[in-house]
């Protein structure tokens, strides 16, 4: 099938000028999504690339601006956070037209492996707040936990419905060089994104309908009704209808987009801090122009510090006062669970893959990227001598604070580092570097290869669900590999394919 | 629906209003100003005191002077009621609700907002002001169109059109009050052809003046054009269509017997008294009167629904 492919893609049509060129686009010592070798396309991606083959440059400019102007009539933006403009900033997304294209055999195998991580995720965090055995079983070490900043001794002994603590996750999957997933990092807390991937597709779908028409790319709209499910099988009063809101910081959070878009597709009110109060019986009620009204599940999309300023952060002015009385009281539900950070953490990370095998007696289908552990002598030894290799990460600092690019390094930072370890091991881990994959990018009307990872959601309730592929984001700038849309990232449509069924 | 929404959607009604009408009241002084004979000039300030900003002025030491003043009442944003600063204030609360409204809606907010910002500049010089007015008044009557054309027309709909008649009844007392009384100092000049251009001039910035002639088919004159402005229900921008609007808000509204009642107080009295009767200083009581109650009806709202 491929070589006939190649054989469409070498004829170049009368009287046009072919804009994208795979015979110029070269991949070399890393994974690419689409293109397998020069000028030969993956089998999923084959039609894709054909399609982009036969564009003109006249074309492409079109279908850039006409996704340009679908993004501006959406309104779809994200926040920055400007000193030049007093505050912040709404931009529209930056989106790339050519989609990430996975062959849905092989996403079919990233399901269960994301399955099965969040299982034992959510089985961890029920048994460090409840019993602790995986601890009193040596197999997670009781001084990190001590070490751990998102852990809340407020949540110990509570017991959450269906056990589940991180009902939505959003875990970051790379590709390196060997063209395996890996698992980057999993985030528990208040995970964002899953509205621009939908976003995404109805971009997709409004400029290119003719792509869509010919391919088997499986859909992705239902998300928001099985949020929205999972949300409302958490009520703890037993009606036909429960009130479940979405809790935002407000206006100003860079998320506030995909709070407001989760609400409107859910049909669930947005509600601010403010909005809510608890009564003397813990139940919460809303404001509204015909009195109090009881809320059964809050999605939650504040921070665990600043949701109730009489359990945490008593400064907090976005949480509610009294909130987690009323959750453990069992008169409200809270998606996720306070706490359920506790899993979302550099260190704990290390030892997801033995949770996978402590809890549910199996082998972790996805990977890790390989992680020392300075804590235990033989991997901080291995450190010590390969830290030339490795990236050194202290356990828990965000946003690359504190960190050690060996290869990039001077010795004398890598000798900082050799004490750092040596004074204080347990904060630290090291990996090794990836090379993450890329995919074919529109840069001005060419094509040039970008690297991206991929965040999929597993909504976890009476069953586990995951989204079908994920929210792509890609680093615009050339060899960059921070893909975050405030320091330059873009993000594309994510195409699970099925080569197998139909044409 | 949440008080805190509700109280949004009423500002978004209230600030759109707000922005069209200070557009359509430039806009009329502008070509007045053009009709008068030499010698007189509208004062410019008149218009700040319509919009009750005079202390304002004062404060920020503004002279009276037309492109000052343009500056002030186009995109001042320390004067709540510059064209710009309620353009942002109806996108701020816009933004918290976008969850409520049709997307397309919300979409033109922001739109004319954007507009109402980059070109507020040009519009400090006569050459492009009048352009730029009509497009802030264009914009604000698609949104009002937009959302009767395409929102579902429940209590988040009715706080909108509720917010919107209140703002303008208001605006429709404080241009009677202020251009009746000494839009052209009349004492020196009695003339009446100027008198006539000065009542033209009212009807003109509740955009009536057309309304008016097909109406009462009779000359411009005090009598009829109060008569007309107070009580024409039929006319969009007189004081008891809004009234009448209001009421029909607050009936779709649980919990509305102190707003009704509120309602009702006022839409009797403008009933019941003849404003072309009143000398100016009767009238000028009347309308203080007046724009107390509708004071007391957004209290009414405000205590009912927001607290």
């Amino acid at each position: 099938m491929a070589r006939e492919y190649n054989k469409l893609i070498c004829n170049k049509p009368e009287g046009r000028s072919m804009a994208i060129r795979w015979g110029s686009y070269a991949v070399k010592g890393l994974h690419d999504e689409l293109i397998q070798t020069r000028g030969k396309p993956r089998p999923a991606a084959s039609q894709l690339c054909q399609f982009l083959h036969g564009l003109s440059d006249k074309e492409i400019e079109e279908y850039k601006s006409a996704s340009e102007l679908a993004i501006k009539l959406m309104g779809i933006t994200f926040t920055v956070y400007s000193d030049q403009d007093g505050g912040a900033i709404d931009r529209a997304w930056p989106f790339d037209i050519i989609p990430r294209v996975i062959d849905k055999r092989e996403w079919k195998e990233v399901e269960r492996g994301l399955i099965q991580r969040v299982k034992a995720l959510n089985m961890f965090i029920a048994d460090l707040y409840g019993q602790q055995k995986i601890v009193k079983d040596g197999v997670f070490p009781a001084e990190l936990l001590k070490d751990s900043v998102n852990y809340r001794p407020q949540c110990v002994g509570v017991k959450p419905p269906q056990g589940v603590w991180a009902h939505i996750c959003g875990s970051d999957l790379v590709r390196d060089k060997d063209g395996k997933f890996y698992v980057l990092e999993d985030n528990l807390r208040v995970p964002s994104g899953v509205s621009y991937m939908l976003e995404n597709r109805q971009v997709m779908k409004r400029v290119f309908p003719e792509m869509f028409g010919n391919e088997n790319i499986l859909p992705i709209d239902d998300y928001a009704s099985k949020l929205y499910d999972m949300l409302a099988s958490l009520s703890p009063r037993k009606v036909a209808k429960p009130e479940v809101v979405v809790l935002t910081p407000g206006i100003y959070n860079s998320a506030y987009y995909e709070h407001s878009y989760l609400a409107q597709q859910m049909g669930a009110e947005l509600v601010e801090g403010s909005d809510l109060t608890v009564g003397d019986d813990d139940c919460v009620y809303m404001r509204t122009i015909d009195g109090l009204k009881r809320v059964d599940v809050i999605y939650r999309r504040i921070d665990d510090l600043y949701l109730d300023p009489e359990a945490f952060l008593p400064e907090s002015t976005l949480g509610v006062p009294g909130l987690l009385r009323a959750w453990k009281a069992g008169k409200v539900a809270l998606a996720n669970a306070p706490g359920a950070g506790v899993a979302d953490d550099k260190v704990v990370y290390a030892y997801v893959p033995d949770f996978i095998r402590y809890y549910l007696k199996e082998e972790p289908l996805l990977p890790n990227v390989p992680t020392y552990r300075c804590i235990y002598k033989e991997e901080r030894e291995y450190v010590l001598g390969h830290i030339n290799e490795l990236v050194v990460k202290p356990a828990n600092e965000s946003g690359g604070y504190g960190m050690l690019i060996g290869p990039q390094a001077s010795e004398e930072e890598r000798e900082k580092f050799r004490k750092l370890i040596k004074s204080n091991p347990r904060n630290y881990i090291a990996q090794p570097m990836l090379t993450l994959s890329t995919a074919p990018t529109m840069v001005g009307n060419r094509v040039e290869p970008r690297h991206l990872d991929l965040r999929p959601f597993i909504l976890s309730g009476k069953e586990t669900y995951v989204t079908t592929g994920g929210l792509t984001r890609v680093a615009l700038r050339k060899g960059s590999t921070v893909v975050n849309s405030s320091q330059g990232g873009g993000s594309k449509d994510t195409w699970i394919v099925d080569t197998e069924g139909g044409n | 629906m949440l008080s805190r929404v509700a109280n949004s959607l009423y500002w978004i009604g209230r600030y759109i209003e707000r922005a069209e009408n200070t557009a359509r009241l430039v806009s009329v002084t502008n070509h007045l100003q053009l009709d008068l004979p030499k010698g007189i000039r509208p004062e410019w300030k008149r218009i700040v005191s319509i919009l009750g900003y005079e202390e304002l002025l004062d404060i920020k030491g503004i002279a009276n002077d037309e492109r000052q003043i343009m500056k002030f009442l186009i995109g001042d944003m320390d004067n709540p009621g510059s064209i710009l600063s309620a353009m942002q204030s109806a996108r701020e609360n816009a933004r918290t609700v976008r969850d409520v409204m049709p997307r397309e809606s919300w979409e033109e907010i922001n739109t004319l907002y954007q507009m109402a910002k980059s070109d507020a500049q040009k519009a400090y010089w006569p050459k492009n002001r009048h352009a730029y007015l009509q497009e802030i008044v264009r914009g604000a009557q698609t949104i009002t169109g937009m959302l009767a054309g395409t929102m579902l027309h429940d209590e988040s709909y009715q706080f909108i059109r509720l917010g919107r008649n209140l703002e303008r009844a208001d605006m429709t007392t404080r241009i009677i009050d202020v251009r009746s009384a000494d839009l052209v100092p009349s004492s020196e000049h009695g003339l009446s052809p100027f008198e006539n251009i000065q009542w033209m001039s009212v009807l003109k910035s509740l955009t009536g003046y057309q309304m008016y002639r097909r109406s009462v088919q009779e000359p411009v004159r005090r009598r009829d054009v109060l008569e007309f402005l107070f009580k024409e229900r039929r006319f969009p921008r007189a004081i008891l269509h809004c009234l009448g609007e209001i009421e029909g808000c607050a009936h779709s509204l649980t919990k509305n017997s102190l707003v009704v009642k509120r309602i009702r107080e006022i839409s009797q009295l403008v009933q019941q008294v003849d404003p072309g009767d009143l000398k100016q200083d009767d009238l000028h009581l009347l309308i203080d009167h007046l724009q107390l109650g509708l004071a007391s009806i957004d209290d009414a709202v405000r205590e009912t629904y927001f607290a």
